[in-house]
C-alpha cells in the first residue's frame, strides 16, 4: 500500500516538474484559461487549499484559545497542516500570475482599495504567525530531541535556534507565547479568508459572485473542508493509533466535521435557494451553469454526492470507527475542490454583453473552459509538494508524538 | 419657375474627420486636467464591416486572442421580420471604473484626461480587473502570435513573410515601444483600449475613428461645448451601455 502510494506520487511529482518546466519557459501559452474565463484551476486549488489551511488553523484555536483538552494531542498537526496547505496554496497561485517576478509589487504599491491586495497582506501576516506560533509549539520537543544522534536530532539542533532551556519558566512561556499567538490569529485568519471571499463578492460586475454571504460561506466551507482534513489525518497518522484515546479523539473531531459540514450546507443552501429564486434570468445564469451545465456532474455527483450525502452518511453512523471516520473525512476534503471550482468557472463562463461570444474569435475568447494538460501537471505538483513536505515535517519534527498532549 | 440651384453650405460638403481633427487641435492646446476625451458611435451608421476591430489591431500590434473593439452582431427579430444591429465595444473610460479599485498593484487608474490606462511594467498579470469590468473590455496577452505554427522555410509565402515581419514590430501604447516579440510586457499583462492614447498625444484621431468607412465612429472632448462629440453627446437618441450601473461611461451610443 505504502509503496503503491509513493510509486504513484512520484509519477504526479515528475509529470507536475515537466509542467512547471513547461509553465516557466513558455508562460501561459498551454493553459486552458483565456480573456473570458480569465481564472481557472489554478486559482480553484489556491482558494482550495487557503480554505483547508485557515479551516485547520481555526481547530487549533479550539485547544490553544479556548482550551478544549480532549482535542489537544492534534494541536500540533493543526497548525503544521495549516502551515503546509498555505505554503502550497501560495505556490499554486504564484503559478498563475502573468508576471511572477513582480509579486512583491503588492507588498509596495499600497493598493488600499484592493482586496486581492488586503488578502496578500493578511496571509503575509497569517503566514508569519503561523510560523513563530509552530515553532513555539514544537520548541520544547525540539530540545529534547536535539541530543540525540543522526538526521532526525541534527534537524531539531538547527530549528531550535540556540533557545534550549526547558526550565518550567521557559515551557511556561512557550505557552504562554502559543497562546498569545493563537488569540491573535482567530481575528487574522477570520479576516484572510473571510477576505478570500470577499476578494470574490465585492465584484459587482459579476452577479453570481456579488453576494453578501460570500465571506461568511468561506469561513463555513473552510472550517468543514479544514476540519474534514485534519480528521483524515488524525485518523491515520495522529497519535497513538490503535488506542481508545486515538479513537475518542477521531470521533470527537469526525462529530465536529459532520457539525461544520451541515452548517456549510445550510450556507449553501442559503445561497442557491435565494439566488435561484430572483425572478430576473440575468441572476440566476451562474447557478444554472452549475446545476446544468456541461459539468453538471461536478456539483451532482462529485460535490453533493461523493462530497456530502456519502461522507454525512458515514460520518453520522461509522464515526466511532477511527478507519471509516477517517475516509467520510477524506471525501469531505478531497472533493471540496470541485466546491471552488464551481464557485470561479461558472461566475466567468457567460457573456456580459450579449453577443459578445460570437463577436470576436480568438483562441482566448471563449465561454467554455476546461484545464489542461498543463494545469493539471501544475496542480498535480503543488498537490504532491504538499504531501512531501507533511510527510518530512512527520519524519523530521515533533509533530505527533506522545508527548503532544503537553502542548 | 426657375427653381434656386441647391446649395451646399462649405461645412457641410467637409468630412466630420476634418472637424474633428479641429476639435483635437483645439482640446491639445488645453492643459490634460481640462480635457475629456469621449466617444460616440452612431449605430445606425454602423455597417459591421468591422473595419475599426482591424484598424484597432493594426496600430495596437495585437496578437491573436487579444482586442480592444470587437463589434458585437445582434440579430433582431424573428423571420421574416430580420435585421441585425451592430455595437462595437471599445474600452467605456468609465467614470466610475470598477477595474481601478481592484488592482492589487495600482497598475491601472483613471487619468486626468479620463482615460483609464495601465501600466504595464507594473501590471503582475493577476487578472483580477477582467473580472471587474462589467463590459469585459479587457483582455490578457497569453503571448501568442499570429504566424505561431506556421511552417519555417526560406521561401515561406508573402503572407508568412509579412506576418513575422509585422509581428517583430513595435507598439506605442501609452507613448512608450512595446517589443513584445521578446516575451516581456505586454505578455503576461492585461491590456485594453486607450483611444490610442499615443495617436491622440501625437494630434491624431484615434485609429477606429479613421478606419471607419461610415464615419460612425467619432470622437473629441466633451469638455469643449463646440466639439462634434459634446453636440452628439447631447442628442435625444443618445444611451450609454448598462447606464444603471453608474459607471459613468464616456462612449455613447446613437441608436
Amino acid at each position: 500500500m505504502k509503496k503503491v502510494f509513493w510509486a504513484l506520487w512520484t509519477a504526479a511529482f515528475a509529470a507536475g516538474l515537466i509542467g512547471v518546466v513547461q509553465r516557466l519557459s513558455t508562460g501561459h501559452l498551454y493553459a486552458a484559461y483565456g480573456s473570458y474565463i480569465p481564472w481557472g484551476l489554478w486559482v480553484a486549488v489556491y482558494i482550495y487549499l487557503v480554505g483547508l489551511s485557515a479551516g485547520a488553523f481555526l481547530i487549533s484555536t479550539v485547544i490553544y484559545v479556548f482550551g478544549v483538552q480532549k482535542l489537544a494531542s492534534v494541536g500540533r498537526l493543526a497548525l503544521f497542516t495549516a502551515l503546509i496547505t498555505l505554503v502550497v496554496a501560495l505556490l499554486s497561485i504564484w503559478f498563475d500570475l502573468g508576471h511572477m517576478s513582480r509579486f512583491w509589487r503588492v507588498y509596495s504599491s499600497r493598493a488600499w482599495t484592493s482586496m486581492m491586495a488586503w488578502m496578500v497582506w493578511l496571509y503575509t501576516a497569517y503566514f508569519s504567525l503561523l510560523l513563530v506560533e509552530t515553532w513555539f509549539a514544537i520548541r520544547a520537543d525540539l530540545v529534547r530531541r536535539a541530543s540525540g544522534r543522526g538526521a532526525v536530532a541534527l534537524v531539531a539542533r538547527v530549528l531550535v535556534l540556540g533557545r534550549s532551556d526547558l526550565s518550567g519558566a521557559a515551557l511556561a512561556r512557550d505557552h504562554r507565547m502559543v497562546r498569545l499567538l493563537a488569540t491573535l490569529g482567530v481575528p487574522l485568519a477570520t479576516a484572510f479568508h473571510g477576505g478570500v471571499g470577499a476578494l470574490f463578492g465585492v465584484i459587482g460586475a459579476r452577479l453570481f459572485w456579488h453576494a453578501s454571504i460570500y465571506p461568511l460561506l468561506f469561513l463555513a466551507s473552510a472550517l468543514a473542508s479544514g476540519s474534514a482534513l485534519l480528521t483524515f489525518l488524525t485518523a491515520f497518522w495522529g497519535p497513538g493509533r490503535g488506542t481508545s484515546e486515538h479513537r475518542e479523539l477521531v470521533t470527537l473531531l469526525a462529530t465536529v466535521t459532520l457539525g461544520l459540514l451541515l452548517v456549510d450546507v445550510l450556507f449553501e443552501f442559503a445561497e442557491f435557494s435565494i439566488s435561484l429564486y430572483a425572478t430576473i434570468p440575468a441572476a440566476v445564469r451562474g447557478f444554472l451553469i452549475v446545476l446544468f451545465g456541461p459539468y453538471w456532474w461536478v456539483f451532482w455527483i462529485v460535490h453533493l454526492g461523493l462530497g456530502t450525502i456519502v461522507p454525512i452518511a458515514i460520518l453520522a453512523t461509522k464515526r466511532r470507527q477511527p478507519q471509516w471516520a477517517g475516509v467520510g473525512a477524506f471525501l469531505i476534503a478531497a472533493t471540496f475542490i470541485s466546491v471552488r471550482l464551481n464557485i470561479i468557472v461558472p461566475g466567468l463562463a457567460y457573456p456580459e454583453l450579449q453577443g459578445l461570444e460570437r463577436a470576436y474569435i480568438g483562441p482566448r475568447l471563449s465561454y467554455q473552459y476546461f484545464p489542461s494538460l498543463l494545469e493539471w501537471q501544475v496542480s498535480a505538483f503543488v498537490a504532491s509538494v504538499g504531501i512531501a513536505l507533511f510527510a518530512l515535517g512527520l519524519r523530521f519534527l515533533p509533530i505527533v508524538t506522545a508527548r503532544g498532549r503537553e502542548a | 419657375m426657375p427653381r434656386a440651384p441647391f446649395r451646399i453650405s462649405p461645412q457641410a460638403r467637409e468630412d466630420v474627420l476634418i472637424r474633428m481633427q479641429r476639435d483635437l487641435e483645439r482640446a491639445l492646446q488645453k492643459p490634460l486636467k481640462k480635457r475629456r476625451w469621449a466617444m460616440v458611435i452612431d449605430t445606425r451608421k454602423c455597417v459591421g464591416c468591422s473595419a475599426c476591430t482591424i484598424g484597432c489591431v493594426l496600430e495596437n500590434k495585437l496578437p491573436p486572442g487579444v482586442v480592444y473593439r470587437p463589434v458585437i452582431d445582434i440579430e433582431v427579430g424573428t423571420y421574416p421580420n430580420v435585421t441585425r444591429k451592430f455595437l462595437p465595444r471599445p474600452c467605456m473610460q468609465c467614470d466610475n471604473p470598477p477595474c481601478v479599485p481592484v488592482c492589487p498593484v495600482r497598475a491601472t487608474w483613471k487619468r486626468e484626461d479620463g482615460i483609464v490606462a495601465i501600466d504595464y511594467n507594473t501590471c503582475i498579470g493577476c487578472r483580477y480587473c477582467i473580472t471587474a469590468c462589467p463590459y469585459q473590455a479587457r483582455t490578457f496577452d497569453f503571448g501568442e502570435n499570429w504566424t505561431d505554427g506556421a511552417a519555417r522555410g526560406a521561401d515561406d509565402d508573402l503572407a508568412l513573410q509579412t506576418g513575422r515581419a509585422y509581428q517583430t514590430r513595435p507598439s506605442f501604447e501609452y507613448g512608450r515601444e512595446w517589443n513584445r516579440i521578446a516575451g516581456g510586457s505586454p505578455v503576461g499583462n492585461v491590456r485594453k483600449c486607450q483611444f490610442c492614447l499615443h495617436r491622440i498625444e501625437a494630434g491624431m484621431l484615434p485609429m477606429c475613428v479613421t478606419t471607419c468607412i461610415g464615419r460612425a465612429t467619432f470622437f473629441g472632448d466633451s469638455n469643449d461645448p463646440e466639439s462634434l462629440v459634446s453636440e452628439l453627446a447631447s442628442s435625444p437618441d443618445v444611451t450609454r451601455l448598462k447606464e444603471d450601473m453608474g459607471t459613468e461611461p464616456k462612449v455613447y451610443y446613437l441608436l
